[in-house]
């Protein structure tokens, strides 16, 4: 959805979407490394289940919510991409896992 | 982290920079928070990390910022980035969340500098994926020097529409169209308004510059578009609009939407500080005097939080509020102030007269506040204007009734988004003005916490103060 003016500036920085391989530059935010890969939707909504993409990149909209290394419901324009980041993109409702140990 | 500061500011941009700054030169015990991972806010974002040529491209209104970023860094004052403010409580205890830790810092004066928001702009279709606001698209060429692919078409009002669709053209991205759907007579309202915006001549000159160079570049512009819908199945595909010509269709695989920026009230609705409603900039804010004192004498709003007047404006809003923090805490007397205060308080002034001019010129049309029937206002709850209106006919009169009702506001956006829009379609259903419909109740958190960071903030923090919320 979105492209590099200069795609060599800025280091590379690998990280993996929903078990692939994306590169990213350093500097960038998840959400900017998603829109620039082409990852779009993010999400799709857990209520009509429509596709959604970033809309404000500034932390309010939480239009562009990621797990991001395990962690659900992250907003994706606040992160920073690293290194080996683990990155899916949401797609169902989440439902609460309970421990059946007893 | 100081465990108190005297002066605790919120938002590390053009307002919390100076005010901060200002506040460690006075001597006081200086503490800045912001989300973000560097200083800059919205409009220097990225001002510390930017390379020279996207700085260069970016242009010298951008690069200020540089200077409020290095006078910072030079001070006294603490700065803590990646750090979420997600309450404040009566004491002004402010507890924040960095890196998964939350933690208390307590303030004696507050200097809240969130800043402004974009102000939804809800016409059919604008949940699709590839429809975003303007200052979104700025924030990528800001933030990783990317500017849209493909087909990009603006629609709505603002100096910001017209200096994005500026940046994107001259950075090279295929821009296909600038809707407007500011009219001749939006254009006449701000007529009266020039004598006074001539004494701001440089916004003048650069919104004239500005259109040059759209018009140079041959981009499809449309002025007093109505009726903008976002059509597309998976994704955007087009913007339908009408013209005076009648329907048109317009491809885009980016759209990019803008009716201007209003003051983020999430942090002063939860302190509970008395806001007032702007009838000019048809937004809600919070009730400031000239040094930005609130109507809680303890705590200062600073910047387009408190009204929207831009950087240059919020920058001088800044360090008038750190002043006005020094007298209160005793640091300088009141004559200090007004010396030191007097050549700033001018300095806004002046950037000022531009303001009546846009206010009126870009006003957002009533059309685009309420939408038609289909249209989905609360994107996380995925609530429809029809259903709001719906809700009227059962006696829904404010915006925390319909909440209640729909879980309208209720989703991870807490309301910032969908808040003013539902307000609106209230307002015209039950013919009452906004200060009648008011506006959502804002809790803690202001941000999604975990659990976990909550449990042990709990557990380390012996002493927990009254709760003002009700």
């Amino acid at each position: 959805m979105f492209k590099r003016l200069t795609p060599t500036e800025g280091a590379p920085v690998d990280v993996e979407v929903d078990g692939e391989r994306v590169t990213a530059r350093a500097g960038e935010s998840v959400a900017a490394a998603l829109l620039n890969a082409g990852r779009v939707p993010l999400r799709h909504t857990p209520i009509s289940g429509a596709p959604r993409a970033p809309v404000c990149m500034m932390g309010v909209c939480f239009e562009c919510l990621v797990e991001i290394d395990g962690m659900p419901n992250v907003q994706a324009c606040m992160v920073p991409v690293r290194r080996g980041m683990r990155i899916r993109t949401q797609h169902e409702t989440r439902r609460v896992e309970v421990d059946d140990a007893r | 982290m100081h465990a108190e500061a005297d002066v605790l500011v919120i938002g590390a941009g053009a307002a919390g920079m100076a005010a901060a700054a200002t506040a460690a030169e006075l001597g006081l015990r200086t503490v800045v928070l912001d989300e973000q991972g560097a200083p800059g806010g919205q409009i220097y974002r990225g001002i510390t990390a930017v390379t020279a040529q996207m700085a260069e491209r970016l242009g010298p209104d951008y690069r200020h910022g540089r200077t409020l970023a290095n006078a910072l860094s030079a001070s006294a004052a603490s700065v803590q980035t990646d750090t979420t403010v997600w309450d404040v409580d009566a004491a002004l205890n402010v507890a924040t969340l960095c890196d998964g830790v939350a933690r208390q810092v307590r303030a004696r004066h507050l200097i809240v500098a969130t800043g402004a928001i974009e102000r939804a702009v809800p016409v059919p279709g604008w949940t699709l994926p590839g429809v975003m606001f303007a200052g979104a698209a700025q924030l990528m060429l800001k933030t990783a020097s990317s500017v849209p692919a493909g087909r990009v078409v603006l629609a709505g009002n603002g100096p910001l529409l017209l200096l994005v669709a500026n940046q994107l053209l001259e950075a090279g991205a295929d821009v296909a169209a600038l809707v407007e759907t500011t009219r001749t007579a939006d254009m006449l309202a701000g007529a009266p308004h020039l004598p006074r915006a001539l004494g701001a001549f440089g916004y003048l000159a650069k919104g004239v510059a500005m259109m040059r160079t759209l018009r140079r570049a041959r981009v499809l512009w449309i002025t007093g578009a109505t009726g903008l819908a976002v059509i597309g199945e998976q994704r955007a595909e087009a913007l339908q609009v009408q013209t005076a010509r009648g329907s048109e269709r317009i491809e885009a695989d980016v759209v990019l939407l803008h009716a201007g920026v209003i003051p983020n009230t999430q942090l002063t609705r939860l302190m509970r500080l008395e806001h007032v409603w702007d009838e000019t900039q048809v937004s809600w804010r919070p009730r400031v005097d000239a040094w930005g004192r609130s109507s809680d004498e303890r705590i200062s709003i600073a910047g387009d939080g408190a009204g929207i007047g831009g950087a240059r404006v919020a920058e001088a809003g800044g360090r008038l509020a750190a002043l006005d923090a020094a007298t209160a805490l005793g640091r300088i007397d009141v004559a200090e102030r007004g010396r030191r205060g007097a050549p700033l308080l001018a300095e806004a002034h002046r950037h000022l007269r531009i303001r009546p001019m846009l206010d009126a010129m870009y006003r957002p049309p009533h059309w685009i506040m309420n939408p038609p029937d289909e249209t989905i206002v609360c994107r996380c709850e995925e609530v429809t204007a029809g259903e709001i209106r719906r809700m009227t006919k059962l006696g829904c009169r404010g915006p925390n009734q319909t909440k209640f009702f729909s879980r309208c506001g209720m989703g991870p956006c807490q309301g910032r988004i969908c808040g003013p829009v539902v307000a609106a379609i209230l307002a015209a259903e039950n013919r009452l003005s906004p200060q009648e419909v008011g506006a959502y109740r804002i809790r803690p958190p202001l941000k999604p916490v975990p659990l976990a960071a909550i449990a042990t903030l709990a557990a380390t923090d012996g002493t927990p103060e009254p709760s003002r919320k009700t």
